[in-house]
C-alpha cells in the first residue's frame, strides 16, 4: 500500500480497546479510534443499507464512514456464525461504491478451522509481521477483554444501590482510559487491582433481596449499551441487579458446547444457529435461580434470536417466569422502551411483594 | 402409520426424494393442500411476528396436519459442507421450533438431521429415520438409491424443460426465488401467471444445474456462505445473458436474501432488474403493476435498440 496504514474497527461496547492494543502493540500500525456511536451514525449506516439488513450492520457501517472521515485507510470485519459472515463483503462494496478508497480486511476470508488463514489476513495489514510479538499481544488483548467483562459484571450488579449517583460510571470510565495506554501484563494486573480497590470502596446500600433481572439476547445488541438503548443503566436506576452472563469471555472461552447442549436438551435438541443456544441456556439458568424476570434483547429480524423465542416461552410458562421481549431496529423510540420497562417493573415488583 | 409432510419449506426441493423413499418403503403419507389465506392466517398466530413469511407459512401447514396423521415431518439441515456452506439458521431450528410452538397439542414429529460438518450426511440421516420406521438396513438402503435416482431424473427433466424455454423468442424474465416462495401457490405462483398473461417466458433461477451454479456463485461474490442462495446467485450468472430482464423474489423479511439482494444489485448491473418482497398480503393488484411496468420498460428499450441496428 502506498500510504500508511491507519487501521480502525468499529465499536462494539468497549472491546474496541483490546483490538487497539492488539493493532498498535502487536501489529505496530496506527489506529484511528472510531468516534463514538451517536445518533449520526445510526442515521448515515441505515442511509447506505439494504432495507431489512440487521441493526448491527448499520451501526457498522455508519461506523465506518465515521472512521474513514475521522483518517483511517484500512478497516477491519471480523464476521461471525450469522449474517455477520457475509457482512464484510457487502460492507466492503458499500464503501467502494460510495468512493472510498480504502483497504478492507475481512476475516471471513479466513477459515476458522485453519488458524493460520487469520495469520495471512493479518499479514494483509502489515507483511513485515513479527509473529511471536503479534501471538504475545493476541493473549494480552484476550487478558483485556476478560478484565472488561469482569469489571462490568461488578458494576452491574451493584450500579443500582450506590449511595452517590454517578460514582460507578466515573471509575469505569478511568479505567477504560487507563487500560488504553497498559503495554504487557504487568500493567495490567496493577490496573487492575487499583481499580478493584477503587469500586469496592464505592459505598453501596443494596437491600437483602433486592429485584433481580437476567439479561440475555443477541450478541451485538445485548453487548453493546447504545443498541440496546441503555437499558442497562435505565434497569440499574430502578434499582435492579442485572445478571449478564453474555460477554466476549464467557461466549469464547467459557462456552462448553457439549454441556450446554445437555442442560437445554428438554427444551432444544438441536442448536438452533448463532448465540440461541446461550440464549436458551441463560434463560432456563435464570429461571431456576428464581430471578424475577429476563429480559430479552434482539436487533429487528435476528433469526436465530427469533427462533429462540418460541422456546423462552415454553420456559416462561414452566418455571413461571416473565420475559420481556426487545426488537431494536433504526425507528425504536427511547420513550416506547422507557414505557416498557416502566410497566416491567411494576410487574416484577409486584408479582414480588404477592409472594412475600 | 401414516406420516403427514407439510407443504412448505424444504419439501419444495426435496420432495421427490422423500415421497420415493416413503412409497419405495411402504410407509403412508399425506401431504398438505396448497397454502391458502386460511394456512397464512393460522401459521401467523402461532409465529413470532417478525418470522418470515415461508415460515409462517410452514407452521400453518404443520397445524394443518395435526390429528390428520401420526407423525409430522420437520427435517432439518445445518450445514452442507464446511464452514462457508451453510444454510438459513432457521433451517436448523426448525425441528425445536415445531416441536416447542406445538408442545401442548402433543404432536409426534418425524424428523431427520443434516449436518455436513459434523459428518451428519443424508445417507446417514436417512438410514437413522428408516431404522426409526422399523424398516432393516437393506431395506433402506435400497429405498434412499431409488429415491436418489428418482429425484436426479426428476431434476434432468425439469433442466430439459428449463432449456427449452431458453431457446423460444419471446420476452424471457429470470425469476430469482427460494423454491419455497415460488412454487407455493399462494405467494409465489402468481407471479409466474402475471409473467405468462403478459406473453413472458419465466425462467426460474432455482431450477439450475447445482454444481455448476455454486462455482460460478463464488466468482459473483466469493464470501457467500448460504448455500441455498449460492445456487440462485450462481444461476444468475448462468442465465443472465440469455435473458432479458431479472426479478429478485423475497419473502418478508428473508435474513440471507436482505444481504444476498443489496450484493446482486451493486455487483451486476447490465440487465434490468426489479425486486419483489412477498409479504403474504392480499390482492396481487400491486405486483402485477409493478410487473407491467417493469415488462413495458424491457420492450420498450429493445424496440429502440432494435430501430437503432437498422
Amino acid at each position: 500500500m502506498k500510504n500508511k496504514c491507519k487501521i480502525s474497527f468499529p465499536h462494539i461496547g468497549n472491546y474496541n480497546i483490546a483490538i487497539e492494543l492488539l493493532m498498535k502493540l502487536g501489529l505496530e500500525c496506527e489506529y484511528v479510534e472510531t468516534p463514538p456511536i451517536t445518533k449520526k451514525t445510526l442515521e448515515l449506516g441505515t442511509k447506505y443499507s439494504p432495507d431489512f439488513v440487521c441493526t448491527p450492520f448499520k451501526y457498522q457501517l455508519g461506523g465506518y464512514i465515521e472512521a474513514i472521515e475521522a483518517g483511517a485507510n484500512t478497516l477491519i470485519q471480523i464476521g461471525g456464525p450469522c449474517r455477520l459472515g457475509y457482512y464484510g463483503e457487502l460492507h466492503e462494496q458499500i464503501l467502494k461504491d460510495l468512493g472510498y478508497d480504502i483497504h478492507f480486511v475481512n476475516m471471513a476470508d479466513a477459515d476458522f478451522a485453519k488458524p493460520i488463514t487469520f495469520y495471512n489476513e493479518f499479514k494483509k495489514i502489515n507483511p513485515k509481521l513479527n509473529l511471536k510479538k503479534v501471538s504475545t499481544t493476541l493473549l494480552l488483548a484476550v487478558k483485556v477483554i476478560d478484565a472488561i467483562d469482569k469489571v462490568e459484571d461488578y458494576i452491574r450488579e451493584n450500579v443500582g444501590f450506590e449511595k452517590k449517583d454517578g460514582e460507578f460510571e466515573q471509575v469505569h470510565k478511568d479505567f477504560l482510559m487507563e487500560l488504553k495506554t497498559i503495554r504487557n501484563k504487568k500493567e495490567l494486573k496493577q490496573t487492575e487491582k487499583k481499580y478493584y480497590s477503587r469500586l469496592k470502596n464505592i459505598e453501596i446500600e443494596k437491600p437483602k433481596k433486592p429485584l433481580q433481572v437476567g439479561f440475555i439476547g443477541e450478541y451485538y445488541t445485548i453487548m453493546d449499551p447504545y443498541s440496546n438503548h441503555h437499558m442497562e443503566k435505565e434497569l440499574a436506576k430502578k434499582g435492579i441487579v442485572i445478571k449478564r452472563w453474555m460477554n466476549i469471555t464467557n461466549s469464547f472461552f467459557h462456552a462448553p458446547e457439549k454441556q450446554i447442549k445437555k442442560s437445554i436438551k428438554d427444551y432444544a435438541k438441536y442448536d438452533m444457529g448463532a448465540t440461541s443456544m446461550y440464549t436458551i441456556k441463560c434463560a432456563l439458568d435464570y429461571a431456576k435461580e428464581g430471578l424475577d424476570g429476563i429480559i430479552h434483547v434482539k436487533s429487528f429480524g435476528c433469526t436465530p434470536e427469533i427462533d429462540s423465542m418460541p422456546v423462552l416461552q415454553r420456559i416462561s410458562e414452566d418455571f413461571k417466569i416473565p420475559i420481556i421481549y426487545f426488537s431494536f431496529d433504526s425507528q425504536t423510540s427511547d420513550v416506547g422502551i422507557t414505557t416498557r420497562i416502566e410497566a416491567f417493573y411494576d410487574m416484577i415488583m409486584m408479582r414480588k411483594e404477592k409472594k412475600r | 402409520m401414516k406420516i403427514g409432510i407439510p407443504r412448505a419449506f424444504l419439501y419444495y426441493k426435496y420432495h421427490v426424494l422423500w415421497e420415493t423413499f416413503f412409497e419405495e418403503l411402504g410407509i403412508e403419507y399425506i401431504v398438505s393442500p396448497q397454502t391458502n389465506k386460511k394456512m397464512i392466517a393460522e401459521g401467523s398466530v402461532y409465529s413470532i411476528d417478525e418470522a418470515c413469511l415461508p415460515h409462517k407459512i410452514f407452521l400453518g401447514h404443520v397445524d394443518y396436519l395435526i390429528d390428520k396423521c401420526d407423525y409430522i415431518f420437520v427435517p432439518r439441515i445445518a450445514t452442507l459442507g464446511g464452514t462457508k456452506d451453510i444454510v438459513c439458521s432457521r433451517f436448523q431450528a426448525i425441528y425445536d421450533i415445531v416441536r416447542n410452538t406445538f408442545r401442548d397439542r402433543n404432536i409426534k414429529i418425524l424428523y431427520y438431521s443434516i449436518d455436513i460438518l459434523n459428518k451428519d450426511t443424508e445417507f446417514k440421516a436417512f438410514l437413522k429415520m428408516g431404522k426409526f420406521l422399523g424398516k432393516n438396513k437393506a431395506q433402506i438402503i435400497k429405498a434412499y438409491y431409488i429415491a436418489k435416482q428418482a429425484e436426479k431424473t426428476n431434476k434432468l427433466l425439469d433442466l430439459k424443460e428449463q432449456e427449452k424455454n431458453l431457446e423460444s423468442k419471446k420476452l424471457k424474465i429470470l425469476v430469482v426465488a427460494h423454491p419455497y416462495n415460488i412454487y407455493d401457490a399462494y405467494i409465489g405462483k402468481p407471479i409466474i401467471k402475471t409473467l405468462k398473461e403478459f406473453d413472458c417466458i419465466p425462467i426460474l433461477a432455482c431450477c439450475t444445474d447445482t454444481k455448476k451454479a455454486i462455482q460460478e456463485a463464488k466468482i459473483i461474490s466469493h464470501t457467500l456462505p448460504w448455500t441455498f442462495n449460492k445456487e440462485l446467485v450462481g444461476a444468475i450468472g448462468l442465465y443472465k445473458d440469455q435473458v432479458d430482464g431479472i426479478i429478485l423474489v423475497s419473502a418478508f423479511p428473508c435474513g440471507p436474501d436482505a444481504l444476498v439482494n443489496e450484493m446482486i444489485l451493486r455487483r451486476l448491473k447490465d440487465k434490468p432488474m426489479i425486486t419483489l418482497i412477498l409479504d403474504g398480503q392480499e390482492g396481487t393488484a400491486g405486483m402485477e403493476t409493478r410487473i407491467e411496468s417493469f415488462i413495458d420498460i424491457i420492450r420498450i428499450k429493445e424496440e429502440k435498440e432494435h430501430e437503432k441496428q437498422m
